[in-house]
Order: C-alpha cells, then sequence, then structure tokens
C-alpha cells in the first residue's frame, strides 16, 4: 500500500501540493486526474521519492521512502516522469535494459535480457529496438520509456502522462495493457491522466486534484459528474452512460 | 546457390572476427599512444642512454598522469552534470586549487610552509580541496537538475572570485614569500614539479580505485538525475565520490603543469564522437588515449619543430577553447 500522509511541497512560497492524505490500495489502476498546474507530477515526484518533500511521509508497504535505500525501492516502485529527455545517443533496446538496473547492475543477465525481450514485445517495440531514440517520433520514445519502466518489474508502476504523445490506437493499447499489467500480474498501477474518459473507462479508483490538495476520490461512478468535472475543470461538461461507461462531453 | 545465402555464409565468420566500432577505436588509439611513446623515447637521442632514459621517461609519466588526470575528470564530470560544455576548469576546479595553495601560504607563512617536504604539503591541499569541492559543488549539482546558463554563470563567477581571492592575498604577502609561492605556482608542461610525481601517482591510482568500485553507475548517470535515482541509485553519495574523484583529479594536473581549461573539453567531446555511445567503458579510455596522444605527441613537435619557442598549453588550449565555442554555437543552434 501506498500511505501518503500530510505531504506539503512549496516553491518560494507557494505551495504546490498542500497537505495531501492519500491511501492507494494494492492492486488495480488508479487514476489521477484534475486541471494543469494542480500539483498531480509534483505529488508523483515526492511518492516516488525524486523531489524532497518539505512536510508529510509517504510510505510504500511500510517503507519510508525519504529513509529506505534508493536500491530497495528500485525495486518495489517505477516511475515514468512526464518530461524525458536525454543527453546521450541510446538505442530503445539499450534504454529498456536500463530498466534493469535495479537488478543487473550494469551487468545484464540471460534472464534481464528475457526480461528486456518481453518489455519490447508487449509494447511492439521489436522493430524499433536497435533505433536511436532521437530518431523517433514523440509517441514511439514515450513507448520506449513505458517498456523501460515495465521492465523494471516492480509491484507499483507509476506513470506520469504516458499517453503523451501517443495516437489514438497507441493510447487505447497503452491502456489496455496497463489494465492487464494490474489484472494478471497483479501491479498497482497510479497514473495522471488527461483524458477523463481513458480514466473513466479504465481505472478502479480515480483521485481528481485541484489546487495542491486532493478534491475528490471514488470509483469512476462516483466521480465522473458534471458538478464534480465542472468544479475540477471549470468548463460545462454533460456526462452520458454509454454501453456501462461513464463518458464525459465537453466539446459543445 | 543463390546469391544471397552465398552472401550470408560469407558474412558470418567475419562478425564473429569483428570488435564493435568502439573497441576498434579503442584498440587503435592505445597502439597510437604505444607508438607516440616510443617515438618521444627514442628520437634523436645524442649521448648517454642512461641520462635520457629516465629523463624522457619522468617527462612521459608526468604528461602521461596529467593526461589521464584531465581526461578522466572531465568525463566523469560531464556524466553527473549531463551535459558536454562543462569541465571541472570551466567551473572554476582548478582556480580553487590555486587559491588553496596560496591561502596556506598566506595563513601560514612560508617558513611553516617550507618545513613541510613538498610532498605532505601537496597531501594537505588535496585533502582540502577535496573537502571544499565536495561542499560546494555537491551544492550546486546533487540537487535538482539547475539549467546550464546558471552553471555557465556560477562556474564564471566561481573562477574569477577564487582567482581575485587568490590574486589579493599574493599582493599582500611579503615579497619573499611572494617568491616562493610563485614558484609553486609556476608549474608547466615545460616546468613540471618532479617532486610531487610520486605521490601524484599514488594520488591517481587511489582516485581511480574509488572510481573502479562505482563503476556501474556511471551509464545510469546519463540518463539524468531522476531517472538514475528511480533505478535505485544512491544520487547524493554517488555524486559526492565523482566530485572527491574529480578535486583530487584535478590537483594532480593543476599541481604537475598549472592550470589548463579547455583541453579536457576537446579530448572529451572527440572521445564521444569516436565511440558514438554512452557507455564509459569506451570513453573513458578513449578520452584517456587521445589526452596522452595530444599532450605527448604535442610536446615533442614543441620540443623539435618549434625548439621550445612555444608552449604546449598554448597550443592544447587554443584547439579546446575552439571546441568550447563550436560545442556553444551548436548547443545554441540546436536549442
Ligand atoms: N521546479 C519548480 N519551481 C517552481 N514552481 C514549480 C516547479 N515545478 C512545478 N511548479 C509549479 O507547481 C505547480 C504544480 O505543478 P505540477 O505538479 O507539474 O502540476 P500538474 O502535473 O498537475 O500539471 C504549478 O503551478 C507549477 O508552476
Ligand atoms: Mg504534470
Amino acid at each position: 500500500m501506498i500511505d501518503v500522509k500530510g505531504v506539503t511541497k512549496a516553491y518560494d512560497q507557494k505551495i504546490v501540493v498542500n497537505n495531501v492524505c492519500l491511501q492507494l490500495p494494492v492492486g488495480g489502476v488508479t487514476s489521477i486526474i484534475g486541471p494543469n498546474g494542480a500539483g498531480k507530477s509534483t505529488l508523483l515526484s515526492m511518492i516516488s521519492r525524486l523531489l524532497p518533500m518539505d512536510a508529510g511521509t509517504v510510505t510504500v508497504d511500510g517503507l519510508d521512502v525519504t529513509k529506505t535505500p534508493s536500491d530497495v525501492l528500485a525495486r518495489r516502485l517505477s516511475i515514468l516522469r512526464q518530461d524525458n529527455h536525454l543527453g546521450s545517443r541510446l538505442t530503445v533496446r539499450d534504454l529498456v535494459t536500463f530498466g534493469r538496473y535495479p537488478y543487473s547492475k550494469g551487468r545484464p543477465t540471460a534472464e534481464d535480457m528475457e526480461h528486456v525481450r518481453k518489455a519490447l514485445d508487449y509494447l511492439n517495440l521489436e522493430d524499433l529496438a536497435d533505433r536511436f531514440l532521437d530518431e523517433l517520433s514523440g509517441g514511439q520514445r514515450q513507448r520506449a520509456f513505458v517498456a523501460m519502466v515495465l521492465c523494471q518489474d516492480t509491484d507499483y508502476v507509476l506513470l506520469d502522462e504516458p499517453l503523451n504523445n501517443l495516437d489514438l490506437k497507441h493510447a487505447v493499447a497503452m491502456m489496455k495493457l496497463l489494465r492487464r499489467t494490474a489484472d494478471q500480474l497483479g501491479k498497482t498501477v497510479v497514473l495522471v491522466l488527461h483524458d477523463i474518459n481513458f480514466a473513466s473507462c479504465y481505472s478502479d479508483y480515480i483521485v481528481a486534484m485541484k489546487h495542491g490538495q486532493v478534491a475528490y476520490q471514488g470509483t469512476p461512478e462516483e466521480i465522473m459528474r458534471p458538478e464534480i468535472m465542472r468544479h475540477l475543470y471549470e468548463v460545462d461538461v454533460t456526462v452520458q452512460n454509454v454501453n456501462g461507461q461513464h463518458i464525459a462531453l465537453y466539446y459543445a | 546457390m543463390s546469391l544471397e545465402s552465398l552472401a550470408i555464409t560469407n558474412r558470418v565468420p567475419q562478425k564473429t572476427l569483428s570488435l564493435s566500432r568502439p573497441a576498434k577505436i579503442t584498440l587503435l588509439l592505445s597502439l597510437f599512444v604505444a607508438l607516440t611513446i616510443f617515438a618521444f623515447m627514442t628520437v634523436d637521442v645524442k649521448g648517454n642512454w642512461d641520462f635520457v632514459i629516465p629523463f624522457r621517461g619522468t617527462k612521459i609519466a608526468a604528461m602521461a598522469l596529467v593526461g589521464y588526470a584531465i581526461a578522466v575528470s572531465t568525463v566523469l564530470f560531464q556524466t553527473i552534470t549531463n551535459n558536454r560544455i562543462l569541465t571541472p576548469s570551466v567551473m572554476g576546479f582548478d582556480a580553487m586549487y590555486v587559491l588553496i595553495q596560496t591561502a596556506l601560504v598566506f595563513l601560514l607563512g612560508t617558513q611553516r610552509m617550507m618545513a613541510l617536504s613538498p610532498q605532505l604539503r601537496f597531501v594537505i591541499e588535496v585533502v582540502l580541496m577535496v573537502s571544499f569541492a565536495a561542499l560546494l559543488y555537491r551544492w550546486l549539482f546533487g540537487g535538482p537538475r539547475r539549467s546550464l546558463h546558471l552553471l555557465v554563470l556560477c562556474g564564471l563567477i566561481f573562477g574569477v572570485l577564487f582567482r581575485s581571492l587568490a590574486s589579493f592575498m599574493q599582493r599582500i604577502i611579503d615579497p619573499n614569500e611572494f617568491a616562493v609561492l610563485q614558484d609553486m605556482l609556476f608549474a608547466s608542461f615545460n616546468s613540471f614539479d618532479r617532486d610531487l610525481l610520486v605521490v601524484s601517482v599514488v594520488l591517481v591510482f587511489a582516485a581511480s580505485a574509488v572510481a573502479w568500485r562505482i563503476r556501474h553507475t556511471f551509464d545510469v548517470l546519463t540518463l539524468g538525475r531522476e531517472t538514475a535515482i528511480s533505478l535505485g541509485v544512491d544520487y547524493r553519495r554517488v555524486v559526492s565520490i565523482i566530485l572527491a574523484v574529480i578535486a583530487i583529479l584535478v590537483s594532480v594536473s593543476t599541481a604537475l603543469v598549472g592550470p589548463v581549461t579547455f583541453f579536457g573539453l576537446l579530448v572529451a567531446n572527440m572521445a564521444y564522437q569516436l565511440t558514438d555511445t554512452y557507455k564509459h567503458r569506451w570513453n573513458l579510455p578513449c578520452a584517456a588515449a587521445l589526452s596522452l596522444l595530444f599532450l605527448i605527441g604535442g610536446q615533442m613537435v614543441v620540443e623539435r619543430v618549434f625548439s621550445f619557442n612555444t608552449s604546449l598549453s598554448i597550443i592544447v588550449e587554443f584547439l579546446g577553447g575552439l571546441m568550447f565555442i563550436i560545442l556553444l554555437v551548436r548547443g545554441v543552434a540546436s536549442r
């Protein structure tokens, strides 16, 4: 279980994550939604110990993330960040192989390479495996980074906007893949999504953030309501039931 | 049999024999280094071999040590800062070392400094250098990534600050003491400090041993701070260790031949271009080999062609400075 207690972060007096308390249960897919600047990425970075917090604690299976050795956590929790840019020239396979670093410490075994092969296969990247990342499209690169994260094979998988740059086909494939990872491999998937309908259709639980706080949390059915959406995003939204899914319409 | 199957059977034995590109380059460069050393030792020997061999040998040892220290410190520095323009010298490392040398004379006086053996004095300076560099630069590089512009600016300010503090102290100390100090600071490729050679070898060896133990983190560090942490690197610790290693290497090269600003940039970036990989197992040896090649080959040219009328540091700094400008212009254009 990921247990977030009173976590706060401020940049120059401006509080961007304000005393957030949140418990994310083991298993399933949890989506974090909310307008730009709500503090979603900042919260995810603190949960994954990439950013120091000003107050509060985060524990993962009882391990305090700020005190547990980094390499112990790396075998339990992985994170995909919102923007990934690299200084050096890597192929897709090189990048995905880095996902095994917590286990291989730079010397991948045959078993590690089998994980790499599977991750490339999951994300349909075999054909691109030996291409350099800087020669790929944004969506292809995004999939390579997701493959690296999955290759880390951790119980908790945190992804900050994994659908960035993906076309419709790949976005659907990505959500199905994450759903399968949770259902079949028993992993806990936590992801930040911008498309509230993806969040509605694919998650077990939704956390909605606004102004650095958790404004709402609940099942898709509880969260996908016009008044909640209007409060979160400040636009008029109607929610319709389509084949048992709650779909928000906001183009009109 | 079709042509294609022929082609494939032809390719197989080649494939098993051929080395990867970076391996080939490294091998080739090592060969060049060996040839250059041989040439340096044997060219134009007049008179007594018993004199020439140790004389040229120590010269080569000093240059090899300096070349290795500059190359390795630059590559590692660029790895932890995630960029290919900054070097320890651009960030004011060697200015800091000069300041420490000056401050010691200033505070303790030459009398007490001269009572110590040069080797002991050097070790004290290195220890101070490691502590200060670890403190100051960990603050700069240990946390979340800062913008390159801010870093370049910081480096510039540090460099100027350290140099002005040093020259301020040099100005107000006793002229006699200044003469002693100047002698210490006046190291160059032509007149390196022979007293410090052995202790330098020991220090460089120790620094390399420390770096060797954490070598598996180097490649991961090129992915950036956040990714390295999420893959389980103990970032603050590793960066502190690498900064300490860099501080030792810079102290050695500055003590032996004086500050060299842009040369590391030249060899590191040439190595990246040649190997075309992020892997330190190739980049580090390649950069070191290039560095040795330039220094030893360059010294030979300076001695034989220019008959000591120009100094090696001017040549290597000119080439390195050119590289700095090219990288800056290219970096700006691609942004
Ligand atoms: N390094 C930073 N320095 C200053 N402000 C920041 C920094 N990172 C994020 N912020 C601010 O924190 C707020 C939350 O950002 P973020 O967590 O990225 O939002 P979200 O991911 O929900 O869009 C924003 O207002 C942003 O401007
Ligand atoms: Mg974000």
